[in-house]
């Protein structure tokens, strides 16, 4: 009896013990920086002719261009963009909307959740014969002329060289105006930090030579994102094919970087049949 | 509104942004507008006085001054109180974005507060000198203060000073019309918005911000007079009636003028002000901005105006006709603040606005903000007194 005791004991220690050696040694391993971590684990880049080169800011141009006959609803795009950026319930950097035509020429558009939960199921409520569907996504047009920049009072949201319109939440006063007068309505006042917020085309990740957010998960290449000084990019070669390529509200002269391939009059013309 | 509401329009009318459900300019930026109104209106009429020499308007012309300060005291309030970052506000005059219509207002406003206050420091002078003498106390040096430490009433340093009051009161003129000219444009220059981005705006926003304001001091003059158990200037509130007309068949012209030239451009954007004024705007506008509370007003000055009118009738009616005016106003500020919010910039849809009594933005600071310049143009009256029946005004103007 005595000495199956002893046995246990001496099993019970040399278990506490082994577990203390590995927590030591594992602790290590995560503490020790392991040769070469900094090159193998960084993703690969997905815009050529950013990393390893200067980045020249003032010879930078990039579009943006969403494809709308390719974009099939899943709102992929919508949830990278709100994990990115912590988005705030019930506000938008990104959504797809839907829209339905039906044989009387009726244009039904909605927009749940921003798209957040995907189309999965048609809508119930139309009434007609449904002819056909679609979706377009919608982001910040990063406008060459950008009225948000010019009627922000303290210079919060600027224009950086390389064409990316954004906002310094250090700066803005959240006074409003530049969601008003933001013809495309991308911009929220953020209730968590009580400033104007937007889509920033993924500034941060762009620098490092990577797709925005909303861009790199797309299934259906939706959505695409390039270098205008890259000859060989995507974007570049879709903006000078002789394909219909439309800007958002062309009207109000704001020249949008964010272009649209297969763009329809119903999305144009808002109130057109 | 059923050709709307009906049919395919329905349909059409249905499809909000996401980010067009809020309303960002809520109550606040309505005041905004209402009170910086009322102060260019009220300092108009004291100028038609000290500039215009309209003799008949002496009773009110300093009170207009005073009622014109208390509410400039408290035209920053809703701004602040709507601002994200109101610490921040200051940085709109420190490091200003020129492009920005906004990055005007801190020096307009403050440009023009200066001149205010400049003005009535020397209109006062001669009154505040006498009585800092007759004052003792903490008065006293309020006096002292305000009179720049000079007692010098002689005739020669009193004819410097009319001078002075001259041109200020002249220069105030342009300037008030800046003021409210220029907050016009902060609307009127959104092209985002069909609603706003009209010419007319900052005309119209100038012309109700005289209505108001005239409206504003007939209605708190007979009001504080029949309060005070003293008798009202009939000639006066006469005079400021048929201002009040003038200037309210030059607003109600534009404000229609403005919705006509929409309906019968019939541009694209049509279809949504069609759907907006006969939809979530109806009763605020039709039915309340222009059914009741400009066309009653309307008939009865121009009632007033035309007929000879027994002085206590006319200042009976004159008096309700103000207050139906300053609601007029403050609809009009609202159909255009709320009711351009309320257009989607999806052109296809409408959103909705209730604001709630106790919430950061809603109603109750809203009242709190409206009552607060009548409490202040209570205080500023222990220092300045307003009235020309006043003991201490008329002791030393004689």
């Amino acid at each position: 009896m005595e000495s199956s005791k002893f046995a246990i004991d001496k099993d019970r220690r040399t278990f506490v013990k082994n577990v203390l050696k590995g927590t030591i040694a594992g602790s290590l391993l995560l503490v020790i920086p392991m040769g070469g971590a900094s090159g193998s684990l960084e993703v690969p880049a997905q815009i050529p002719g950013i990393r390893g080169r200067k980045y020249d800011m003032f010879k930078q141009r990039f579009a943006f261009i969403v494809n709308i006959t390719r974009c099939i609803g899943c709102g992929s795009c919508c949830v990278a963009d709100k994990r990115e950026y912590n988005v705030p319930d019930g506000y938008y950097r990104t959504w797809v909307e839907r829209y339905i035509k039906d044989f009387d020429g009726n244009v039904y558009v909605d927009c749940p959740n921003g798209g957040l939960d995907g189309y999965q199921t048609p809508r119930a409520d139309i009434p007609g014969k449904v002819r056909d569907t679609f979706f377009v996504p919608k982001l910040c047009n990063m406008c060459k002329k950008p009225s948000c920049v010019q009627v922000c009072p303290v210079g919060a949201t600027f224009k950086t060289p390389d064409g990316f319109v954004l906002v310094d939440k250090e700066r803005c006063v959240g006074c409003g105006y530049c969601i008003q007068a933001c013809p495309y309505s991308v911009r929220f006042l953020n209730p968590v930090t009580h400033t104007a917020d937007k889509c920033t085309w993924c500034y941060h990740r762009v620098r490092k030579g990577l797709l925005p957010a909303c861009v790199n998960v797309c299934p259906a290449n939706a959505r695409k994102f390039g270098d205008l000084n890259d000859p060989e990019s995507e974007v570049t070669r879709i903006l000078a094919s002789p394909d219909v390529i439309t800007v958002l509200k062309p009207e109000l002269g704001n020249m949008p970087a964010l272009y649209y391939e297969g763009l329809r009059r119903e999305v144009v013309y808002e109130c057109g049949p | 509104m059923s050709a709307v509401h009906n049919g395919v329009m329905d349909v059409l009318t249905n499809f909000v942004l996401p980010n067009d459900l809020h309303v960002h300019w809520s109550l606040m930026i309505v005041l905004y507008p209402y009170i910086t109104g009322i102060i260019a209106g009220a300092f108009i009429v004291s100028s038609l006085y000290h500039v215009f020499k309209i003799e008949s308007l002496k009773p009110v012309s300093r009170y207009s001054l005073i009622f014109a300060l208390a509410f400039l005291a408290c035209a920053t309030w809703p701004l602040l109180n709507h601002l994200g970052h109101p610490e921040r506000a200051l940085n709109m005059m420190l490091t200003p974005s020129p492009s920005s219509a906004m990055a005007g207002f801190g020096y307009i406003y403050s440009a023009y507060a200066i001149l205010l206050i400049f003005e009535i420091l020397l209109i006062y002078r001669p009154v505040m000198v006498a009585l800092k003498a007759r004052s003792t106390g903490l008065l006293h040096i309020i006096y002292g203060i305000l009179t720049f430490g000079s007692d010098n009433v002689s005739s020669q340093s009193l004819k410097l000073d009319h001078k002075i009051i001259g041109f200020l009161a002249g220069l105030g003129i342009p300037m008030a019309c800046v003021l409210h000219g220029y907050v016009g444009f902060i609307f009127g220059g959104i092209k985002a918005n069909p609603t706003w981005s009209t010419p007319l705006m900052p005309v119209i926003f100038l012309l109700s911000a005289s209505v108001s304001g005239i409206s504003g001091v007939i209605f708190t003059y007979v009001t504080i007079q029949k309060f005070r158990k003293k008798p009202v200037d009939a000639e006066c509130v006469r005079t400021l009636t048929k201002f009040l007309w003038g200037v309210f068949i030059l607003c109600f012209t534009f404000e229609m003028l403005e919705i006509f030239t929409h309906s019968y451009l019939k541009t694209h954007h049509w279809e949504m002000i069609h759907g907006l004024l006969w939809g979530p705007l109806y009763k605020t506008f039709w039915v309340s901005q222009v059914g009741i509370f400009s066309l009653i007003p309307m008939l009865l000055l121009a009632w007033m105006c035309l007929f000879r009118v027994g002085n206590a009738t006319l200042v009976f009616w004159s008096t309700i006709a103000s207050g139906m005016l300053l609601v007029q106003v403050l609809l009009m500020r609202w159909n255009v603040v709320i009711g351009g919010q309320l257009m989607s910039k999806s052109g296809r849809g409408f959103t909705t606005f209730h604001p709630q009594f106790l919430e950061k933005e809603g109603i109750l600071p809203a009242i709190i903000i409206m009552v607060a310049p009548l409490v202040i143009l209570y205080l500023l009256e222990k220092i300045f007194p307003m009235w020309m029946d006043d003991e201490r005004l008329t002791a030393l103007d004689t």
